[in-house]
């Protein structure tokens, strides 16, 4: 059987998985001619002659093994303890709008709760008529059940940037998202149920998980569009999202989405948990601290080419990337070879959704040149991706969270491709 | 999200809905499959759905431990810096430091002060926090790490109260409690202010971003990942968990 690792798909994933790791050049812009027969195609090979596994050999299947690079990371040396820790979306390996739930990254503050659906409960109550109890079976009951694309970004994503090009990757830079179909009903059917009192203003998630996470929300933001879901991408929660139940809080940040949703407290006042003053606070230059920035801003990255997803051949190329925004819908994104001196406008491509991830593409012919590679997006409500400059002369360097400026890929003339800062 | 609640406000308000919602109700139970029932679905949001129980007194004060700025959600009791460092030596030390400095990566809890403006930033519940509220909440629910909820009401005051005492914040003699808990202020309570993106950040709005010749001279590199090399290696793929 010939080796397969010989065949161009099979380098690109390998360079692909090695990053930088020596990235040659498949040369010229015409195609190459063929000296020799391949044998690929004169053989018969063993796939094609000898019958493959049957049904049920994987009754809940699983990507090819030749994907297995294909997975989530997380860079060890961030976090004290993996159960209070982050790994991160695959995003140079992904392609259109919709996350795989197995490769949509983690974010635990206490691990992942293994909760049995018959035993867990979601409570109402506080500035309420009637405090409720509800079991999955009452939530699944509901009318109205709804079904929505969302993205989740954690606020943190990119927060190691503040600073400088850190994290040779854009699943290490900006990985911290997902983009996945929920089921659920609206939060709003289930405040109506117990009847919100009128001096009511915000409401407290409380996660079942053992780190008891919970988040103040603005109470109009509860009526307005969240929902409280139990299925991603049409098949249950995966118990790193929350499973059975969680909370989705379209176009904020993501420690808002609470997971393995047990509690709705709803009062008059923000409770101020640690998740929303020790953290998730973004300190300014001058020393003070901006609280409840709960929109995420407009932000993009070109996934390909990336630092783990380096260009192989000169001649024609798919550059390709993501854009969202907590404010709407995606209007436009522009992209740039050249560093911000020139730019034109991709393709958008598949559903542009409010609050939901766009794919967008640029075909373009590669010369061999260096690049300096960029993307920068607009929302509906006119709001323009700023560089990171732009970003650091408002907020200084120690914000960590909402890191949403333009980043830049330098693309080496072999195809290299490294995470850098420019002038 | 609000047109397709409309749609099926809609589609609730001529009944077609209302039957296949009825079918699943029948086959969980029959016995509810009254005109009344099913007249409650088509009535309009806000009206009562009948799922879920009333909670019971005992179970939202089984749940119900969080803590507010002002007090609210406090239980009795009380605790001095005294017993908290006992506390704190045996139970917390061993990841946040005798002292609260952190213990490798785990968090550092005392100092930083006065740190805030400076390249390095120490975020503690003495230099950074708004209120003492969120540390007892906080400590109460979940601390220590991998075994919370297992303190008292006291030996959370205690503990408390040592770590105001570490951020010298209160002397060595005091005693935190539900009665004097408001009167304690944090330093950094008024450095913090609401979301002002939408005017601090105005200049982001910008209709016409340009697109040609936006920069004076070619952009030139300033700083590059690789110089810090701190990327995970990839090429010794993921560990296997
Ligand atoms: C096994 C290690 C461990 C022990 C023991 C432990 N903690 Fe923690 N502590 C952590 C971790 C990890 C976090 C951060 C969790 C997260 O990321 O959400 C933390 C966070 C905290 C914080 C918030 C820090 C911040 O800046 O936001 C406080 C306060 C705290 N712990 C207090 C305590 C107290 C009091 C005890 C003892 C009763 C204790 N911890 C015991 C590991 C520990």
């Amino acid at each position: 059987m010939m080796d397969r690792a010989e065949t161009p798909l099979n380098r690109r994933r390998f360079l692909g998985a090695a990053g930088l790791a020596g990235a040659g050049l498949a040369a010229g812009a015409l195609p190459a001619r063929a000296a020799e027969p391949e044998a690929v195609i004169t053989e018969v090979q063993d796939w094609s002659r000898y019958l493959g596994e049957g049904v049920q050999a994987h009754p809940y299947g699983s990507p090819s093994k030749y994907e297995k690079d294909v997975v989530r990371r997380d860079v060890e040396w961030l976090t004290a303890s993996r159960e209070s820790s982050v790994n991160f979306t695959p995003l140079h390996a992904l392609d259109g709008n919709v996350t795989p739930s197995g490769l949509a990254f983690e974010r635990h503050h206490g691990g992942i709760a293994d909760i049995d659906p018959a035993k867990h409960r979601l409570m109402i109550h506080g500035l309420v008529d009637r405090p409720l109890v509800f079991t999955m079976d009452d939530l699944k009951r509901f009318p109205g059940r709804v079904h929505k694309l969302y993205f989740l970004e954690c606020a943190a994503n990119s927060g190691m940037e503040w600073r400088g090009a850190q994290l040779n990757g854009c699943q290490f830079t900006h990985g911290m998202i997902h983009n996945v179909w929920y089921t659920g009903i609206p939060l709003r059917t289930l405040l109506e149920q117990a009847g919100v009192k009128t001096n009511a203003k915000w409401l407290l998630a409380e996660g079942g998980d053992a780190s008891m996470m919970t988040r103040s929300i603005p109470l109009q933001k509860a009526l307005d569009d969240c929902i409280v879901a139990w299925g991603m991408n049409g098949e249950a929660l995966r118990p790193e999202q929350g499973y059975p139940v969680r909370l989705v809080v379209p176009g904020w940040e993501g420690n808002m989405w609470i997971k393995w949703l047990r509690r709705l407290e709803v009062g008059d006042e923000p409770w101020q948990a640690r998740e929303e003053t020790s953290k998730y606070t973004d300190l300014m230059a001058d020393g003070r601290s901006r609280r409840f920035t709960f929109i995420m801003d407009a932000k993009s990255v070109v996934t390909n080419p990336s630092p783990q997803a380096p260009l192989l051949h000169k001649g024609p190329n798919v550059l390709s990337g993501i854009a969202w925004s907590g404010r709407g819908r995606i209007e436009r994104v522009d992209v740039s070879l050249d560093g911000g001196r020139n730019w034109r406008t991709a393709r958008l491509e598949g559903p542009v959704l409010s609050r939901s991830m766009t794919r967008f593409y640029v075909d373009f012919d590669w010369d061999g040149r260096e690049l300096l590679v960029q993307s920068r997006a607009m929302d509906e409500t006119g709001y323009v991706q700023p560089t990171k400059n732009e970003l650091r002369e408002v907020r200084g360097l120690n914000s960590i969270y909402h890191n949403n400026g333009v980043q830049t890929w330098l693309v080496h003339a072999n195809g290299e491709t490294e995470n850098v800062e420019i002038s | 999200m609000s047109k397709s609640r409309k749609t099926a406000a809609i589609a609730l308000a001529i009944g077609i809905v209302a039957p296949v919602l009825g079918l699943a109700q029948q086959q969980r139970a029959p016995s509810q499959m009254t005109p009344a029932a099913k007249s409650e679905h088509v009535a309009p949001a806000g009206a009562q759905i009948n799922l879920g129980r009333p909670a019971l007194p005992q179970e939202i004060a089984a749940w119900d431990i969080d803590v507010r700025p002002d007090g609210l959600g406090l239980p009795p009791g009380k605790g001095n810096v005294k017993q908290g460092e006992e506390i704190f030596l045996e139970r917390c030390a061993a990841c946040h430091g005798e002292f609260g400095e952190g213990a490798g990566r785990w968090p550092v809890l005392a100092g930083g002060a006065g740190s805030l403006k400076s390249d390095n930033p120490e975020k503690t519940l003495g230099s950074f926090w708004p209120y003492l509220s969120t540390s007892w909440d906080y400590i109460y629910r979940s601390m220590p790490f991998g075994n919370g909820q297992s303190l008292t009401p006291d030996e959370t005051y205690a503990v408390v109260a040592y770590l105001l005492n570490l951020n010298d914040i209160v002397k060595e003699d005091f005693e935190l409690s539900k009665e004097n808990f408001a009167s304690v202020k944090l330093p950094n309570e008024g450095a913090f202010y609401d979301d002002d993106r939408e005017t601090a950040e105005k200049a982001f709005w910008k209709k016409n971003p340009c697109m040609e010749n936006c920069k004076p001279e070619p952009a030139k590199v300033t700083g590059r990942a690789r110089v810090i090399d701190v990327t995970p290696d990839s090429k010794t793929g993921p560990r296997v968990e």
